[in-house]
């Protein structure tokens, strides 16, 4: 581990909704430098934990800390060096492009001249250079994340926060915000996000903690974390519609654990191959079968339990 | 000897409000012609009431007894009601709107400004935008020959007085509002303010009683603070309004701010 001090320390963080409670008791911790993400499907609480981090909502038992200081007394010391991409894009619709960044840099109170320099440069990187007379509203999904990511950055942050950067963009789209955000990483700056798309955590993240209903339920890199919780390999199988509900007991034993989903059943074993053809020996005849890799869904799935059939 | 140490009432805002001004003063940029609705509607008040229906009223009594104009009895009535108006627009649905629906505070929270910078940002902006459409109703009032004495010109303090003390009551009732019914109890409130204030007729036209209630509510004291000023007949009568109006709208800030924070931070 390293020994650095971590950048941001949460023991038994806690946000209560008057008596719902949406994040119970975690505790993580988050080294400089390090890209960090919270797993989880929607309402687990990974955005109540990015606005607590973000000193934009109270905690509500626990403690946090973050770049040392305490949220509860010094939230706009500690604002000064995060820059939020929040879940929603929360542009400023009545400004243009280039005036977003550049009023958003006068909020962090920087002069008027380094803001408009940061503007231009922040706008070369995003590859928004061409929109900056335009104004909000007609950019695509994906122009206006890498916007706020650009608008994040003004301040030149030593955190960045990350609410599902790329939920509802195309993959080409994606694959462009996930660029510029390694590219971020590379130059040190300490990522923390959330996701709930596996893919973007096996990415993007070193260290990840996976949140369900409230809490966090494992900890670790996301090959850890695949050693841990799922096999090497997981064979997929996919029967004729109505085949697979008259298929009871027949996987039993096939590989180290089986998975039914309502659409397939996914067996996990460290040798897939060996596993398809044990099920052919026992007559039988999926549709189509895939060997690939185990992946953090594995993983969310032995975890939860969740997407079992229901 | 202790040193005598003032605490504030409250600790509100700071330096960083400007942003927000700053921030207006962009959005204008683009959409400049709406800054000027606020300046028609008060002057064409004054053409209609003032000057169409004044030609049937004639003159009447004035403060201190002078007898003047009607357009100049209700000229400056008008430009209270306006500055009233504006406050209030600003102060509850605009901002409501801003607090539940626009995503722009939301995201201006996330840097080093604080609900009340952002709230006191917007009230210094608001003001200010009062003060552009009073220099120019005041312009009006010189083209059309309506000025009797220098003081007129303190109608522009008079008038943002009048802005500060509705736009941070507007803010504290808003701040209890849960949806958009609860604001029709505001028209209901401003409706008869903006009636019966001694705006389009002196007070002393009602029975006693009402003339005294009449006298407990805001707008009257504004208006009576900007007429006086315009005739230029100070007296007793002036101070009470501006200490009326100062206490009014310290005390909505004080209620603003201890309400801000519960409800941006959730
Ligand atoms: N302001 C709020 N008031 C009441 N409940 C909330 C509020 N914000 C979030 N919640 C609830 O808290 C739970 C966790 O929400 P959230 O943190 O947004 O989860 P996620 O980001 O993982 O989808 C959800 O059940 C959500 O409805
Ligand atoms: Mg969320």
């Amino acid at each position: 581990m390293d020994d650095a001090a971590p950048l941001i320390l949460a023991r038994h963080l806690t946000k209560r909704f008057g008596a719902f409670t949406a994040v119970d008791g975690v505790d993580f911790e988050v080294a400089p430098g390090e890209a960090f993400g919270f797993l989880g499907p929607n309402g687990a609480g990974k955005t109540s934990t990015m606005r607590m981090i973000g000193c934009t909502s109270p905690i509500s038992d626990g403690e946090l800390t973050i770049l040392g200081m305490d949220p509860r007394r010094q939230g706009a010391d500690i604002r000064a060096r995060l820059g939020v991409v929040p879940q929603h894009d929360t542009l400023d619709n009545e400004l243009t492009v280039r005036e977003n960044l550049i009023i958003y840099g006068r909020y962090f109170g920087l002069p008027r001249a380094e803001c408009q320099r940061r503007a231009d440069e922040l706008l070369e990187f995003v590859q928004l250079s061409d929109r900056g007379k335009d104004l909000v509203e007609p950019l695509s999904g994906g122009m206006k994340r890498r916007l706020t990511i650009a608008r994040s950055l003004i301040n030149e942050p030593d955190v960045m926060l990350l609410d599902e950067p790329t939920t509802g963009l195309d993959p080409q789209a994606r694959h462009l915000v996930w660029d510029r955000l390694y590219r971020l990483k590379q130059r040190g700056v300490t990522l923390v996000l959330t996701t709930h798309y596996m893919d973007e955590a096996e990415q993007l993240c070193d260290r990840l903690v996976v949140m369900d209903k409230a809490k966090i339920v494992a900890e670790g890199s996301p090959r850890q974390l695949i050693e841990r919780y799922s096999t090497k390999e997981v064979a997929e199988f996919r029967f004729p519609a109505g085949v697979q509900e008259t298929l009871d007991g027949q996987f039993d034993g096939l590989g180290d654990r089986i998975e039914r989903l309502p659409d397939r059943v996914l067996a996990y074993a460290d040798d897939g191959e060996a596993v398809v053809i044990a099920a052919r020996d026992r007559g039988l005849h999926p549709e189509t079968v895939l060997v690939r890799r185990s992946t953090l869904e594995d993983v969310f799935l032995r975890l939860t339990g969740r997407s079992l059939i229901e | 000897m202790t040193a005598l140490r003032i605490t504030p009432m409250f600790a509100f805002g700071s330096r960083r409000a400007l942003r927000m001004v700053e921030r207006n003063l962009l959005v204008y940029k683009h959409q400049w012609l709406g800054l000027l609705s606020g300046f028609f509607e008060p002057f064409f008040y004054l053409l209609s009431i003032g000057f169409g229906l004044g030609r049937l009223v004639g003159d009447v009594a004035g403060p201190g007894g002078q007898t003047i104009p009607y357009a100049l009895f209700v000229a400056p009535a008008l430009l209270a009601a306006s500055a009233m108006n504006g406050a209030v627009v600003e102060s509850t649905f605009n901002f409501f709107f801003k607090l539940n629906y626009d995503k722009t505070f939301a995201s201006i929270l996330t840097t080093p400004m604080s609900p009340a910078d952002i709230s006191l940002g917007e009230l210094a902006w608001a003001l200010m935008r009062g003060a552009i459409y009073t220099v120019g109703f005041l312009g009006v009032m010189v083209v059309f020959g309506l000025v009797r004495s220098p003081l007129i010109l303190l109608t522009v303090p008079g008038a943002l007085l009048i802005g500060f003390a509705f736009a941070t009551v507007g803010m504290a009732a808003t701040s209890f509002m849960r949806t958009w019914q609860d604001f029709d109890l505001i028209q209901l409130v401003i409706l008869p303010l903006f009636l019966f204030s001694g705006t389009f007729f002196p007070i002393d036209a009602m029975p006693e009683g009402v003339r005294l209630l009449i006298q407990l509510t805001p707008l009257y004291h504004g208006v009576d603070l900007l007429r006086t000023l315009s005739v230029g007949v100070v007296g007793p009568d002036t101070l009470v309004h501006v200490a009326y109006l100062t206490v009014m709208g310290l005390l909505g800030l004080a209620v603003v701010s201890r309400r801000l924070d519960k409800l941006l931070l959730k």
